[in-house]
């Protein structure tokens, strides 16, 4: 006998449950939590988004033009901006994008919404907790926005000293910025370990849990276990700015290859942190949409934690040519490959999945897909830049700019759109619109290779990275002028690309087909409830089962959506 | 023990009335604890009478680790929780000395180069 | 003599309200045990926070040891060793008072957690005492490093071994300010923890009075009490680190 998908008595769900603007920035609710947390990290998100923008329509053309050329015309002016405020631009991309989109991003806007769900719990473990890590998150916000508006900060988002304890520009609301930032994630992580410990409902085992919560669980131990180091580090440069203390400042005896120790022991696990909730989120993806049960499962699941642990191994390789010993460099070269392998079984798992499933094309799997290519590049050029040697010419180019825009967004960003159109319908109760979510898909697929392949070119063509106009470079290798040109224009076809996703979604909140509970056809809990979910999540415990067996779960033609049959039927 | 048996609730939690049992420390155990920590104290800053080299400073830290156990086992009670509280204190000093030894590592390897450029350069006044 | 035990129910009762029982949380052991595990992530990310200056402390120390071993003089180990007395006797009081909270005696926990302030008041009233010396002395971090520019005499009066004072003041090996940069921000950073502890055990107090806390609930004081101990664990460290110089 079929049973129907479970559904609000009274239609009352988490969205109308309680009225009013106090309702929500008060609101214990993960679900809401979540909304606004998404919101608010897709707006910092054009904000970085903008600054790119106009960091690449500088760079469309060198500012002087070579002199065998007759002084062409162009579309844009060649010299935008002042090199002061170019420099103040790439720092606030990089600051922005990191601190209050991507390191966030995936495990606060949709990890909240989704993981007690997918648990089959009622909350996170500590809600006002939860509340407090996004009135963090506002707060570093709000310090991000004064040191724009009081001058900005030229030091680079890594702000490496001596620079950055002698420029004039604002460093200290900048770094209480990322502090407050550092916290947020912090709280966030521990709500989630204690969440996953303490609150799986009987019969979810360890090796029960959806692969997206694994991956939420190795990111949360990175960030508890690293995060601390980029405070004290923050608090240290602060602290130097304000009292020249001089611990990082060789005039007054101390030393900045140090300051570079304690900053990358930090960045580089995080870095993990924003990878691991994509690749848990593309686990899931793949094997809804293959309509297969995921392959090697507890691969995917060691290799998550294993890739947290092993990333803390290998900061160094950010440093072989700042002074580090050969001796630190060497092993650290050596212990980066060790990273790599985790990384390649989850694409190995993925393709297995997909292979004799039942491949469905729509939205969501776009992005899955597109992940896995884009992931794959990006992941391999990796290996250029942890190698010691090939490192050394690459180092600073736009070969590791490429790089890590090819993983961060490529990966990180691709799955979170991913993510976003999975469980758009469960959030918002609205189904999108398929042929505008591809369109837009392929737009941004074409608009992103077309900014970021050029840049590995390049960069092996040696072009430096964070540089402000490189009519010199481009005098004897015409060749760069051309793929600049080519990267901005790319830069603006991926702008129309994301402002379009955000025209459709939105226009689903006002036109979109009501969503069934199971409009995909997914296994895990979240797909038991209504969409959008009542507000207590579930009645009583769910029924916890393999959450990738769809054998059960078939598409009901009337409701367009899935429902689960019990054996029987 | 497998991650599974700890902090997880696990079915036969559920039958009402079970109850679990909280440890409380005994009293004459906390007083002992902190007399003894008191006892160590003097004895750490005894041992500064005496030059022993290298030595004192591994006295100082021992006994420093020796009264944080006293800390964290009985008035922390790891000792008497569950376990996974005592995993979750040696991972952070696990990471502490990850971080600790491979920067140390790399210090004491550019020394070298600190020091050659300060005597052939000679020294910047420290103001 | 045999551990005491006590039980706290696994089950709550069905349609029951329980008072500081979260909806989310079935049982109060559930509750408490999810308490405790979040307190102890919180302590490994203060143990890593406080682990960056652990390692300057032992980068400087290794590579400058004539500096370590120059400063040492400068810091009092009477009040240095008072100190952490203070800090080991609040300890106590606090571990005491935790116990008081689980066996449901109100007003023992109220005077314990009452004496744990004092004594953090005390700690902090002696690291006033020590910093005003070195303000006064010119012993600040590597910018303000100046007590060439101070009575020698004044300096005197403010350590234990004024013989070598006067010398050393004159000798002082190159960059010596580092080490009160490192002092300044390992016991600075350590200031203000306590200072924090002091609110979170004010808060738990209010909370043991307005009789919150029973033998089922007692989390808050349980968890504020670890904290107070990493609180004094680091401390214990920068005792001999800072102070026991040889």
């Amino acid at each position: 006998m079929a049973e129907t998908a479970y559904t609000t008595a009274d239609n009352d769900s988490y969205l109308t449950h309680d009225r009013g603007v106090l309702s929500w920035l008060f609101s214990l609710d993960h679900k809401r939590i979540g909304v606004m947390y998404l919101v608010s990290i897709l707006t910092a998100f054009l904000l970085g988004g903008t600054f790119s923008t106009l960091v690449r329509m500088e760079l469309m053309y060198p500012n002087k033009p070579a002199e065998s050329v007759v002084a062409e015309k162009t579309l844009i002016p060649r010299e935008i901006f002042s090199k002061d405020n170019y420099n103040k631009f790439f720092t606030t991309h990089g600051a922005v994008m990191i601190f209050l989109f991507i390191i966030p991003g995936i495990p606060a806007a949709l990890g909240n919404f989704v993981l007690p769900i997918m648990l089959g719990a009622k909350d996170v473990a500590f809600p006002r907790l939860n509340l407090f890590s996004l009135w963090l998150w506002w707060s570093g916000c709000v310090f991000f926005l004064l040191t724009l508006l009081f001058g900005g900060l030229d030091t680079g988002w890594t702000f490496y000293t001596p620079y950055s304890t002698s420029t004039e520009t604002r460093v200290v609301p900048a770094v209480v910025g990322a502090f407050i930032l550092g916290f947020s994630s912090i709280f966030t992580g521990l709500n989630f370990i204690v969440t996953i410990h303490t609150l799986r409902p009987p019969g979810m085992t360890w090796f029960k849990m959806p692969l997206f919560l694994w991956s939420l669980y190795a990111t949360a131990l990175i960030q508890v276990l690293a995060t601390p180091v980029l405070g004290i580090t923050l608090m240290l440069l602060g602290v130097e700015r304000v009292l020249s203390i001089g611990i990082f400042d060789p005039k007054l005896g101390g030393d900045p290859v140090l300051f570079q120790h304690f900053f990358w022991f930090y960045s580089h696990p995080a870095v993990y942190i924003m990878i691991l909730p994509g690749m848990g989120i593309i686990s899931e993806l793949i094997s809804v949409f293959s309509h297969k049960h995921i392959f090697g499962y507890r691969f995917i699941a060691y290799s998550s934690v294993a890739i947290a642990l092993l990333g803390f191994l290998v900061w160094g390789h950010h440093m072989f040519t700042s002074g580090q010993s050969a001796m630190a460099s060497m092993i650290f070269s050596a212990l980066t490959f060790s990273v790599s392998i985790p990384s390649a079984i989850k694409v190995f798992n993925w393709l297995a999945t997909m292979y004799k499933g039942s491949i469905s094309l729509q939205t969501p799997m776009c992005y899955g897909l597109m992940f896995i290519f884009l992931f794959g590049i990006g992941g391999l050029t990796g290996l250029f830049l942890g190698a010691l040697a090939t490192n050394v010419p690459l180092h600073n180019t736009y070969f590791v700019v490429a790089h890590f825009h090819y993983v961060m967004f490529g990966g990180t960003m691709v799955a979170f759109l991913g993510g976003i159109h999975y469980w758009w319908p469960k959030i918002t109760g609205r189904m999108f619109s398929e042929f505008w979510g591809r369109l837009a898909a392929l737009i941004v697929f074409t608009g992103f290779n077309l900014t970021f392949f050029p840049q590995f070119l390049m960069g092996t063509h040696g072009m430096p990275r964070r540089y402000y106009d490189y009519s010199s470079l481009a005098l004897e290798h015409p060749e760069i002028a051309t793929y600049n040109f080519l990267s901005s224009i790319g830069s603006l076809i991926l702008a129309v690309g994301l402002i379009l996703i955000l025209i459709y979604l939105l226009a689903s909140l006002f036109n979109g087909r009501p969503a069934p509970a199971n409009p995909w056809g997914g296994a895990t809990l979240e797909w038991q409830c209504s969409s959008p979910p009542p507000y207590y999540n579930f009645k009583s415990p769910p029924t916890v089962d393999d959450p990738y067996d769809f054998t059960n779960i078939h598409y009901d033609p009337e409701i367009r959506g899935y429902i689960k049959t019990t054996d029987n039927s | 023990m497998p991650c599974s048996q700890l902090y997880s609730t696990s079915p036969e939690h559920d039958t009402p009335g079970y109850e679990t049992h909280v440890h409380v420390v005994p009293l004459w155990v906390l007083a002992a604890v902190f007399v003894t920590l008191l006892a160590m104290t003097y004895i750490t800053v005894a041992a500064t009478w005496f030059n022993l080299g290298n030595w004192n400073l591994y006295i100082a830290l021992g006994i420093a680790t020796f009264k944080a156990a006293l800390v964290l086992l009985y008035f922390m009670h790891l000792r008497y929780d569950n376990p996974f509280n005592a995993i979750v204190l040696i991972t952070a000093l696990l990471f502490v000395v990850l971080f600790l030894s491979l920067t140390l590592l790399d210090t004491f390897q550019y020394q070298g180069d600190i020091q050659s450029w300060e005597e052939t350069r000679g020294s910047i006044q420290a103001k | 003599m045999t551990d005491e035990h006590h039980t706290i129910a696994e089950s709550s009762h069905a349609g029951e309200h329980e008072p500081f029982l979260a909806h989310h949380f079935d049982t109060h052991a559930q509750q408490l045990n999810a308490g405790k595990l979040g307190m102890w992530i919180f302590l490994l990310t203060e143990i890593l926070l406080f682990s960056g200056l652990f390692l300057i402390y032992t980068v400087y120390r290794s590579h400058h040891p004539e500096i370590f071993v120059w400063a040492h003089q400068f810091l009092d180990k009477t009040l240095g060793g008072v100190n952490t007395v203070v800090l080991i006797a609040s300890s106590f009081t606090m571990a005491w008072a935790v116990r008081c909270a689980q066996k449901n005696q109100r007003r023992g926990s109220i005077v314990l957690l009452v004496l744990t302030w004092f004594c953090a008041c005390g700690f902090l009233g002696i690291k006033y005492v020590e910093y005003k010396h070195k303000w006064q002395d010119g012993l600040l971090w590597a910018s303000r490093f100046k007590p060439n520019e101070h009575e020698i005499e004044a300096i005197q009066k403010h350590y234990p071994d004024p013989g070598h004072v006067a010398s050393d003041v004159e000798n002082a090996p190159r960059n010596a300010g580092i080490f009160f940069s490192i002092y300044f921000a390992m016991t600075g950073l350590h200031g203000l923890h306590v200072l924090a502890g002091m609110i979170a055990i004010g808060w738990v107090l209010r909370r043991s009075i307005r009789g919150d806390f029973n033998s089922q609930y007692f989390g808050p004081v349980d968890f504020v009490g670890l904290y107070w101990h990493l609180v004094d664990l680091i401390w214990i460290y920068l005792f001999p680190l800072l102070y026991l110089i040889h």
